[in-house]
């Protein structure tokens, strides 16, 4: 039986226009074979988890440059946690200093990518998250 | 020896040199196929046979000369360095007014505004997207009182200014020109360049307003109004910088940046303006990345293409239309959050390819920006790395030092024929304008970037620090921290504005705004009569919203 494939959502949160990032690792993920939602830019955090629900996604892949992490990341854990969705997985690409990344972690974000990451390391991540959590 | 003999020779000469080289790659093979960011396999070595038929006048010239391969001016540094202009700007006015300063106290020779994110998109620092956003990767501007606190105790008339700034550039220039009138400086001594370059902005930057078609008609209104009122004033930077920064390759950098200035051209010309009229004010942004030669070729090679688009396509009489000047960054992407140290090293070599490229004003990244905004420390690094280019290791000391090599010539020419190659087929599309419309940029890049992330996971590049020569337990830099209550600072100070502004002079100016808008008046005038009645950037923004319309990104993935 043909395993059903996962279901993410790239999105990149806030002003900055920056997608490179997003959009490589949108096209590797589909390449390993998962099913891929990009949202484009200037999404809030409450369009994020709209979309996350309407399109009923295992992951959120979410990037930012702009520094705005803090304001913007954790409404997005929030929302999901009042919407009563607690297996979606929250991960985030972009320049985010250590200290930060700290505190995100202890919001609920399941991990930080920052630049110089690899989009297997990013792969592995999701399969093995995934994987634990069924 | 006549040159055919001379030819003869040479070849039977190189033959049995390769019997000999193909003797030793059997028992010694190369260590990897060599090849550059833009795909051409690499020789071993280059030679005067890689130049059959170069004439010297045709495609070089002395510099100062058309087509200005060797440079656009006669004696290039040895008459004045470029200008050292480290693009800054975070938290309020007042913090980056201080920035400003301490940069010019350390010798930097002008100044590069970084705005934040809502004043890029044209939001006010109190609009619910400008959340968390607010002074963040620059400074936050809403309306004049702002731009007066940044540029206060800066000599307008001595210093020259850039301005990051796009889609609300005639509302940022508008703001310039205010503060100029009131610190008493004659428009024709402000000197500086507003960015100004809309279509890059769809295809690599994101920071767009207003739908393609409109946003060309602000620029070409800046245009007639800049040529009017502030002649020295550079009206656009076409960029190839974020083009580049969103992946392209160095052809890919040169083709669409240049493919973008014809579309402003054509524009231009449509508008009824002759090339010879803003020729001279169209100025050039470029990357310069890690492949060192390459880029060396690569200014050089935008430089003929471009003399040779304003004389032959465009029909431009006056040489300063011709000539390609251009500011380069370094390369942001490259950068690594590994072994942070190391990107001194790169960006020295990245700023070094700039200079020896022939570049009029370099910035140079901080090795903290895969990690957080730079550090005054390591803004200072930044800096002194152009210096001791500059001063220290006579890069400087003669024109074009690396004019006449024979692998720079013949990547010279490989780079102008690739871009020559796209700007047919960006012609076939119909123009730059409908090529991004229809995506096909968009995806080139998006296909060159895929390429190079998938080298450097298969270590084809290497990256040091990153996917080689890694270390563990790296040491902690120290990192700059914003202010959390800057934001809230910046909306009592907008609060304040618009409660002490006189509300009639301000309601009149956008409604006349509003009214050229609508037609095909000139809007430039009317943006400066509300900025100088303390309109905020987002009414005025709003307003034009209202006329043009809001882009919707096309997603091409």
């Amino acid at each position: 039986m043909a395993e059903k494939p996962l279901r993410v959502l790239v999105g990149k949160v806030g002003l900055d226009g920056h997608d490179r990032g997003a959009k490589v690792v949108a096209q590797a993920l589909r390449d390993a074979g998962m099913e891929v939602i990009y949202t484009g830019l200037r999404q809030t955090p409450e369009q994020i988890v709209e979309t996350a629900l309407q399109e009923d996604v295992q992951v959120i892949g979410l990037s930012i440059l702009s520094g705005a992490h803090m304001q913007l990341l954790p409404p997005v854990l929030e929302m999901l946690r009042e919407q009563g969705s607690h297996d979606i997985i929250v991960i985030v690409g972009g320049i985010i200093p250590r200290e930060d990344i700290v505190y995100l972690k202890d919001q609920g974000i399941a991990e930080v990518f920052t630049p110089g990451s690899s989009t297997e390391n990013i792969i592995s991540f999701i399969k093995d998250r995934i994987m634990q959590n069924q | 020896m006549s040159d055919q003999d001379n030819k003869i020779q040479l070849d039977e000469r190189k033959k049995e040199w390769l019997g000999k080289l193909n003797e030793i790659l059997e028992k010694y093979p190369e260590r990897k196929q060599f090849k550059l960011d833009s795909d051409l396999e690499l020789e071993t070595v280059y030679d005067p046979l890689s130049l059959d038929g170069f004439d010297y006048t045709d495609k070089l010239n002395w510099p100062g000369e058309y087509p200005y391969t060797r440079g656009i001016q006669p004696t290039m540094y040895r008459g004045r360095l470029w200008t050292m202009r480290q693009y800054a700007g975070f938290g309020s006015a007042e913090e980056t007014n201080e920035r400003f300063r301490y940069l010019l106290d350390q010798g930097q020779t002008g100044l590069s505004v970084a705005f934040d994110l809502p004043t890029q998109i044209g939001y006010d620092s109190d609009h619910p997207l400008a959340r968390g956003e607010v002074g963040k990767v620059g400074v936050a501007i809403d309306t004049l009182a702002d731009m007066e606190i940044l540029m206060e105790k800066i000599p307008l008339d001595k210093v020259s200014t850039s301005m990051t700034i796009n889609s609300p550039a005639a509302v940022l220039l508008a703001m310039y020109m205010a503060v100029a009138e009131k610190q008493g400086i004659p428009m024709d001594k402000l000197n500086g360049t507003i960015q100004n370059d809309i279509l890059k902005e769809y295809v690599a930057r994101g920071t767009y307003i207003f739908p393609p078609r409109e946003s060309m008609r602000l620029i070409v209104d800046i245009f007639a109004f800049a040529g009017e009122n502030i002649p020295a004033w550079n009206t656009i930077s076409i960029s190839g910088y974020h083009i580049r920064e969103a992946g392209s390759t160095a052809v890919q950098e040169v083709a669409f940046t240049l493919s973008n200035a014809i579309a402003y051209v054509e524009a231009a010309i449509a508008a009824g303006m002759e090339v010879d009229q803003f020729g001279p004010r169209l100025s050039f942004f470029f990357n310069a990345h890690s492949n060192f030669f390459e880029e060396v070729a690569k200014f050089r090679a935008a430089r003929r293409v471009w003399a040779a688009l304003m004389k032959e396509r465009f029909g431009a009489k006056n040489p300063r239309s011709m000539m390609l000047r251009f500011h380069t960054q370094t390369a942001g992407s490259t950068l690594t959050a590994q072994q942070p140290d190391v990107n001194l090293m790169r960006v020295a070599y990245q700023a070094l390819s700039a200079v020896l490229g022939g570049t009029q004003s370099l910035h140079t990244n901080s090795r903290d920006e895969a990690l957080a905004l730079p550090s005054e420390q390591s803004v200072l690094l930044a800096l002194r790395t152009q210096q001791v280019i500059g001063y220290e290791i006579g890069a400087t000391d003669t024109v074009d030092p690396l004019g006449g090599s024979y692998f720079i010539e013949k990547l010279t020419d490989h780079i102008e024929e690739e871009v020559l190659r796209y700007i047919k087929r960006i012609d076939d599309l119909g123009g730059a304008v409908e090529a991004i419309e229809k995506g096909f940029i968009q995806k080139e890049i998006q296909a060159s970037a895929y390429r190079y992330q998938k080298e450097v996971e298969s270590k084809e590049r290497v990256v040091v620090g990153v996917n080689s020569f890694t270390v563990s337990g790296e040491q902690p830099i120290d990192l700059l921290r914003m202010d959390p209550a800057t934001s809230q600072r910046q909306v009592e100070r907008l609060k304040e504005v618009r409660l002490s502004r006189d509300q009639g002079k301000v309601s009149e100016a956008l409604q006349q705004l509003r009214k050229a808008a609508k037609t095909s008046e000139n809007t430039m005038p009317h943006i400066l009569n509300a900025v100088k009645a303390y309109a905020t950037l987002g009414e005025i923004c709003g307003v034009l919203r209202d006329v043009f319309g809001e882009y919707q990104q096309q997603i091409t993935l």
